[in-house]
Parts: C-alpha cells; sequence; structure tokens
C-alpha cells in the first residue's frame, strides 16, 4: 500500500549549473527538506515554500513551484478537500494548521472605498499641517468639566476620569502573540519597537518574559484561561491588563502549545512543567455569564489598583450584544478579533468556518454601543486581518478606535506566510523554540523594521485623513458618511451602515 | 434605548464610606459591616501598608476580593462572617481564615499562601492556584481544585473536608487534592461526577472510594500506598491542627488515589496539515 496518498505541494528545483554546493540551503531550511549529497538534494514532500533557502541561496539558484499535478476539475471536491479526506484517512487526526482563515471569503474592507474634498472644502497636506494621531485607550468619562485657565480660555478640569486611559501615538497596537506560540526574540522586538513607537504590544497568554520587564509601560498583560504566568507581578508589570475570552480565529475553543515548545525559559514564564502540554480551556471557569465577567473585571482591578482592564472576544454573530455587556460588566475596552485573524496553531475546520468579518463586527457593535449610550464608557480596538493602513483607516471610519496587527507583525520579522507555525520548526526563527532558529532574529533588526512598518502606515493615514480634509483621527472614528460601498448588498450596507458609492 | 448607565457606580445596599479601623498593637480591626467592597479592601490594603501585620475583619456579608492581589507571606487577615467571591485571589503569600463560610472562587489564580476556612465553600476553588495551601472544613461546590498547577518548588495543595459536587480536579495539571468526606451535610456520594476530566498532572487522593463511572477518562484509579500515605500525611497533620481534628481519626479510611494516564492527553489528537 502507498505511504500516502498525498502528492508533495510544492517542487524545489534547483539550477545544479548555477549552485555553488554550498550547503546554507540545507543548513537554513527548519523543516530539513535538503539533505547534502555532493550537492543538495531537496525532499519536495517537506517544503512549505517558506523562501528561506530562496532568500539565503547566494547563487540564487533554487526555484520553489506550485507542483502543478492535474486531479480530474471538480468544482465541488477542491483538491484541498480531496486531500483533506485522504490526510484524516489516514491518521484519524484533527487538522491542525496556523496562521489566518485562507478560504476565498470575501473581503469586506475591499469593497469600501473612503472619501476625499474637492472643491468644495479643502483637504489638507500633513506634510506641511498638523496631522493628530495621538489615541486615548480607556473609559472615557461621561461628560468632562473644564476649568478657565486665566488667560481667558479653557483647560480640561483634573480628575474628569481620562487619567487611567493610556496614550497611544498612533491608533495601532500589536495584537497578542504568546511567548511560546512565538519566540522570545519576536517579543523582545515587538517590545522594543512598542516602546519606540509609543504604541503597545500585548504579551498573549503565556506570561511575560523578564527580559521584557523594562518595556513595561508599554505592554499589555493578558490573561486567559489557562492563567498562565498569572501572578499579581505579572499583572502590575502591564499598563493594562486583557482577559482573553476568544480569538478570531478560534472561536469558542481552548488552545494547548504542544509539550515539545515548553523549554526551561517558556516554563518559566508560564510557571508550567517542561515538556507538558500548556492546556487552555476553551471556557474561563470562573467566567459562565456578564455578571462573572464583572467580578473577574474588578478581581483584576482591585488587585492593580485600578489599571484599564479590556476584553477580548471573537467576532461572532451575537456580537453587539455581547460587547455591550462586556462594557456594562466594566470593560476600559472591547478587543473585537475577526475571522481571519491569524493564531499560532487551530484546527483548520474551526479557523476556516466559524466567525464573522471584523468589518460587520465594528460596525454593530459601535452602533450598538452608541444607541445605548454607553459608547463612551469603553475603546473598540479592531483585528482580525489588518492588511494595510487602508484596512486600519476603514476599520476607524466604520467605529474602531484602534487596530491590532499580528500577521503583518510577524510579517514585517519576515514571516512568509506558509501556515506551519504550529509545527514549532518556524525557518524564519519566529514560532518556534528551537534555539538554533530562534537567533535567526535579531531584536534590534526587528524593531527597526516594525518601527519602520507602522511609520509607514501612520504617514499613510496622515494622507488619508488629509485627503479627507480632517486633521485628527478622532475626527474620522465612526464616521461612516466617509465611506462608501462598491458591490455589496443592500442588506449589508445597511449593516455596515455605509451607503453605496453613488449615494 | 439611548439611556446612559454609569457601570463604574456600585451596586446600591452598600455604604461607600471608609469603614471603622481600630487598631491594637500588631492587630488592625474593621467593622465590615454594610461596607461596599472597594472601601473595605482599600482600608485593607491600608493597613498593610502601614505596618500592621494582621487585620480582624468583623460582620463580613459577602464582600468580594477579601485579600486578592495581596503579596508577603508575613501578613494575615481574619475574617469573622461569610466571605464573598474570589477570596484570595492573585493572593501571594499571607493567610485568611475564614470563621465561617465563603462562597466561590476563593484562591482563585493563587501563587503562595494559606487559606483556612472554618465552614463550607463553593464553586470554583482554588481556579489555576500554582502554590500554597487551602484548607476547607466543611463540603464544596462544583469544579474545584479546576486546573491546579504545579511550577517547580511551587506545588499546591486543597485539602476539602466534606463532600464535594461534580467536576472534582477538572484540567488538574499539577499539586495534591484532597477530599475527605468528614465534615457534611450533602447526603450522597463522597463526590460527584466527572473527578479529574481532562487530568494531565498532580493527584487527587479521596478518603474512601470512587466508582470508575464518576471519573473523567483520563485518570488512573489506585489505593494510595505507603509512599502516598508519606506525602499526605504531613499535609493532613497541618489541616488537623487548623481545624483541632484528630488525625488518626481522618487516616482510619484507606485513601483512593487518582493521577492521570498522561501528562500529554491530546498528544495523539491532531494531523499537522
Amino acid at each position: 500500500m502507498p505511504i500516502t496518498l498525498i502528492q508533495p505541494e510544492f517542487k524545489v528545483h534547483i539550477d545544479y549549473d548555477k549552485c555553488h554546493k554550498c550547503g546554507r540551503c540545507v543548513q537554513q531550511c527548519g523543516w530539513s527538506v535538503y539533505s547534502f549529497n555532493e550537492r543538495p538534494i531537496p525532499d519536495d514532500a517537506k517544503c512549505r515554500a517558506c523562501h528561506r533557502c530562496v532568500t539565503y541561496c547566494p547563487a540564487h539558484c533554487i526555484t520553489i513551484r506550485k507542483n502543478d499535478l492535474a486531479l480530474r476539475d471538480n468544482a465541488n471536491w477542491s483538491p484541498a478537500l480531496r486531500q483533506g479526506v485522504w490526510r484524516q484517512a489516514e491518521t484519524g487526526g484533527v487538522m491542525l494548521t496556523g496562521m489566518g482563515n485562507d478560504k476565498p471569503y470575501q473581503s469586506i474592507f475591499d469593497h469600501l472605498v473612503l472619501d476625499a474634498c474637492q472643491v468644495t472644502n479643502p483637504s489638507i497636506d500633513p506634510l506641511r499641517e498638523p496631522m493628530e494621531l495621538r489615541t486615548y485607550l480607556g473609559r472615557k468619562a461621561d461628560a468632562v468639566q473644564v476649568t478657565p485657565d486665566g488667560n481667558g480660555g479653557f483647560r480640561l478640569a483634573e480628575d474628569t476620569g481620562v487619567e487611567k486611559n493610556i496614550k497611544l501615538d498612533a491608533p495601532i497596537i500589536f495584537s497578542p502573540m504568546s511567548y511560546g506560540s512565538v519566540s522570545l526574540n519576536v517579543h523582545r522586538s515587538l517590545a522594543m519597537a512598542a516602546e519606540r513607537l509609543g504604541i503597545l504590544m500585548n504579551t498573549g497568554e503565556g506570561g511575560l518574559h523578564a527580559d521584557l520587564y523594562p518595556y513595561a509601560d508599554h505592554v499589555i498583560v493578558q490573561v486567559a484561561s489557562g492563567r498562565f504566568g498569572v501572578s499579581p507581578e505579572y499583572l502590575n508589570r502591564g499598563a493594562a491588563v486583557e482577559i482573553k475570552v476568544g480569538q478570531g480565529a478560534k472561536p469558542g475553543i481552548g488552545g494547548h502549545l504542544p509539550g515539545e515548545k515548553i523549554n526551561r525559559e517558556v516554563s518559566e514564564t508560564r510557571m508550567i512543567p517542561q515538556g507538558s502540554d500548556a492546556i487552555s480551556p476553551a471556557p474561563h471557569h470562573d467566567i459562565y455569564s456578564i455578571e462573572d465577567l464583572r467580578q473577574l473585571i474588578y478581581s483584576i482591578k482591585e488587585a492593580t489598583g485600578y489599571k484599564p482592564v479590556g476584553v477580548k472576544i471573537a467576532a461572532v454573530h451575537n456580537v453587539a450584544a455581547i460587547a455591550s455587556g462586556i462594557v456594562r460588566a466594566g470593560a476600559d475596552y472591547v478587543y473585537l478579533d475577526g475571522f481571519k485573524g491569524g493564531t499560532g496553531a487551530a484546527p483548520q475546520i474551526i479557523r476556516d468556518h466559524i466567525g464573522i468579518p471584523v468589518e460587520i463586527a465594528i460596525a454593530v457593535v459601535d452602533q450598538r454601543l452608541r444607541d445605548e449610550g454607553i459608547r463612551n464608557q469603553a475603546s473598540i480596538i479592531a483585528a482580525g486581518s489588518i492588511r494595510s493602513s487602508a484596512d486600519m483607516a476603514k476599520a476607524i471610519a466604520l467605529g474602531a478606535d484602534v487596530v491590532a496587527i499580528g500577521s503583518a507583525a510577524l510579517m514585517a520579522l519576515g514571516c512568509h506566510m506558509c501556515q506551519g507555525c504550529h509545527t514549532g520548526s518556524c525557518s524564519w526563527g519566529l514560532t518556534t523554540q528551537k534555539a538554533e532558529l530562534t537567533r535567526r532574529v535579531d531584536p534590534e533588526w526587528g524593531a527597526e523594521r516594525l518601527v519602520n512598518l507602522v511609520n509607514a502606515w501612520s504617514h499613510e493615514l496622515q494622507e488619508i485623513l488629509g485627503a479627507l480634509g480632517v486633521n485628527a483621527v478622532e475626527s474620522l472614528r465612526g464616521s461612516r458618511e466617509r465611506l462608501r460601498s462598491i458591490g455589496l448588498d443592500e442588506q449589508t450596507c445597511k449593516i455596515l451602515g455605509v451607503k453605496p458609492a453613488g449615494m | 434605548m439611548a439611556v446612559a448607565t454609569d457601570t463604574s457606580k456600585p451596586i446600591e445596599g452598600y455604604l461607600q464610606v471608609d469603614p471603622e479601623v481600630t487598631v491594637a498593637g500588631d492587630v488592625a480591626t474593621i467593622d465590615a459591616r454594610s461596607i461596599y467592597y472597594k472601601h473595605l479592601n482599600e482600608a485593607i490594603r491600608k493597613c498593610f501598608a502601614e505596618g500592621v501585620p494582621k487585620v480582624v475583619l468583623r460582620n463580613i456579608n459577602g464582600q468580594r476580593y477579601i485579600g486578592t492581589g495581596i503579596r508577603g507571606a508575613d501578613k494575615c487577615i481574619e475574617v469573622h462572617g461569610t466571605a464573598g467571591q474570589d477570596m484570595a485571589m492573585f493572593m501571594d503569600g499571607p493567610t485568611v481564615e475564614v470563621f465561617g463560610n465563603a462562597q466561590d472562587g476563593v484562591g482563585n489564580t493563587m501563587n503562595a499562601g494559606r487559606v483556612i476556612v472554618h465552614g463550607d465553600a463553593g464553586d470554583v476553588l482554588g481556579y489555576g492556584m500554582r502554590g500554597g495551601r487551602v484548607f476547607i472544613k466543611g463540603d464544596v461546590g462544583y469544579r474545584v481544585g479546576i486546573h491546579m498547577k504545579a511550577y517547580e518548588g511551587h506545588v499546591p495543595v486543597m485539602v476539602c473536608g466534606g463532600k464535594s459536587r461534580d467536576f472534582f480536579g477538572e484540567y488538574m495539571a499539577g499539586g495534591m487534592l484532597v477530599l475527605l468526606g468528614m465534615d457534611t451535610r450533602i447526603d450522597g456520594p463522597l463526590v460527584g461526577g466527572y473527578v479529574g476530566t481532562g487530568m494531565h498532572g498532580g493527584v487527587i487522593y479521596l478518603r474512601g472510594e470512587v466508582e470508575p463511572w464518576q471519573c473523567g477518562k483520563e485518570v488512573g484509579i489506585f489505593t494510595a500506598g505507603e509512599e502516598d500515605l508519606a506525602t499526605l500525611k504531613p499535609v493532613l497533620e497541618e489541616y488537623c491542627e487548623a481545624f483541632g481534628m484528630d488525625l488518626d481519626e481522618v487516616l482510619s479510611v484507606p485513601f483512593t488515589k487518582l493521577v492521570p494516564v498522561s501528562h500529554r492527553p491530546y498528544g495523539k489528537l491532531y494531523t499537522y496539515v
């Protein structure tokens, strides 16, 4: 019988006329594609097309192609579906994968366009005029008070309730990725970049490594159902604490980091034994209701001297009502993670078929909180496939205060989206704990690239705001009048609160 | 709609005032009657910050978060009344002794310290607890000892003197969980169903027997032997001392030991894409 019916997805071609026979490809590949016998010999079946070897080949003699084996066309049974059946018939296992949803769902962001000023109202040149991106994360007071400043003007009165807000220099933060799922050098890169950019990184649920303590003012510490690394010290190390209820890539299910990834340092940071699986139960067992959530929010506030506490949920069908409950439970922000959000490991079926788009979630949550008169009580963070500054601007126009990026941040550090995070063998040294791979990311190099990315997006956002004729990102927030849809059905437009182009 | 509700306003019925604090030597006494938890806990923290090592709370009636997030092994809280939810949550070192019952979430995500409850306690006790001791004199509710975990020198121990409802030791990843079935008002079996479901570390000792159908499939059932008693005895000695009980009587019934069959119960669940 054949060992497997599954044929290699890629073909690795080496132009041996050009090959230096230096063996660098053998050394660079984390998936052990290459063996060496006078010259590198690839095993196509192991290749994930991550392009590490291609990037480091001094002779540029490696080409990765799709293995273009013809299967009889069947619009119903795609090759991927057939392969899934073969794989599960061979193993009996749940198919595990990494990164975000890769199915061809419609992207709502790609059907939204922004407005610009022409003739009757002037646009603004952000290169020569002030353009404010500063954003405050957290609960805003129901009413502000002002006091005369003695010069005929007014100042914001003290104790108006915004003291606990977190100041961000741009409406963009790094999304939670746990130490354990990503390497310590990734965490270092994110923390250093967050500090330089005046924004935040997020620990994810794997605790905070001691090396990151100096960056505490730029770190959100997460509390998830596994409570890994959660101690009074950890809670007080963060600028804010986030209760992770759900993740866009795997709504409603827990997670577990395989024992192979729990080395000594990960074990120390998570405060669990080496080599045993780190299991996050699907729910928090102390949250079965909004009242329970309130209890956890306030226990964290009690333990931290009333720091901001946010709640991260996956965008699901009833997201507006859930978000309303979260705000009423006392959360300072609601983090909405759309169904295209990334993951270090998730069952493929869950990742690809559960949850709703973040665009819809932002619109309905923002509207619901406005309708109920509680929008000021919490900020909205939106994530789940923010791919460019355009996505960021559209998310803000739909009602988000801040966007969070995870996949894009990893791509800045070299990720090629090969979807192999769950294997623990990332050739780019990102989603692995193998020392020979993790040292491939120099945190200084990583921080610089992350700073570049966020600065570039910030500049682009300023250009967009200038075109819109506004001089602060505050003026774009929830301003759906500045959006139009192209090719979306009437019902979707209504839910988004966006008119079709031409109206 | 369009009615603004300020969620920061506390629930009505409590007094939002600072409680009366009497300091005599090393002991501060706080009258907590009708005091809102926020003001009560602020007063407790203030006492500790001022160097008073022991705080006695009178007339406690369901106030939440007593001892939550408090650090330092030299501190001690004595609670008279019924302690509210999440007592000793995130606690790191102190001793909390309750003369009365405790509600849900005692020792939630607790790091170190001692909790002694001279009564019954509710659900989800010691959730994610990774160190310290929780001793309950009487009965306990559902999901007790859920996801307790050990880490190097930190080995959490919880001993419950009465009976327990379902999901005792669910997801347990480390530490020791003991159920005695002695001081009880529950008319039923020693423990409910789903004992140790998802268990992948640590050990559960039951004073008496358990039927296999009551246990999760991740659990192996054994009779506690000499070695087990060697680790169990010092814990029970401490427990008996806390409640003035007779160790010989506690040990007069054979113990059942539950341990996980694998520390990686889901290792073979997946196929990689």
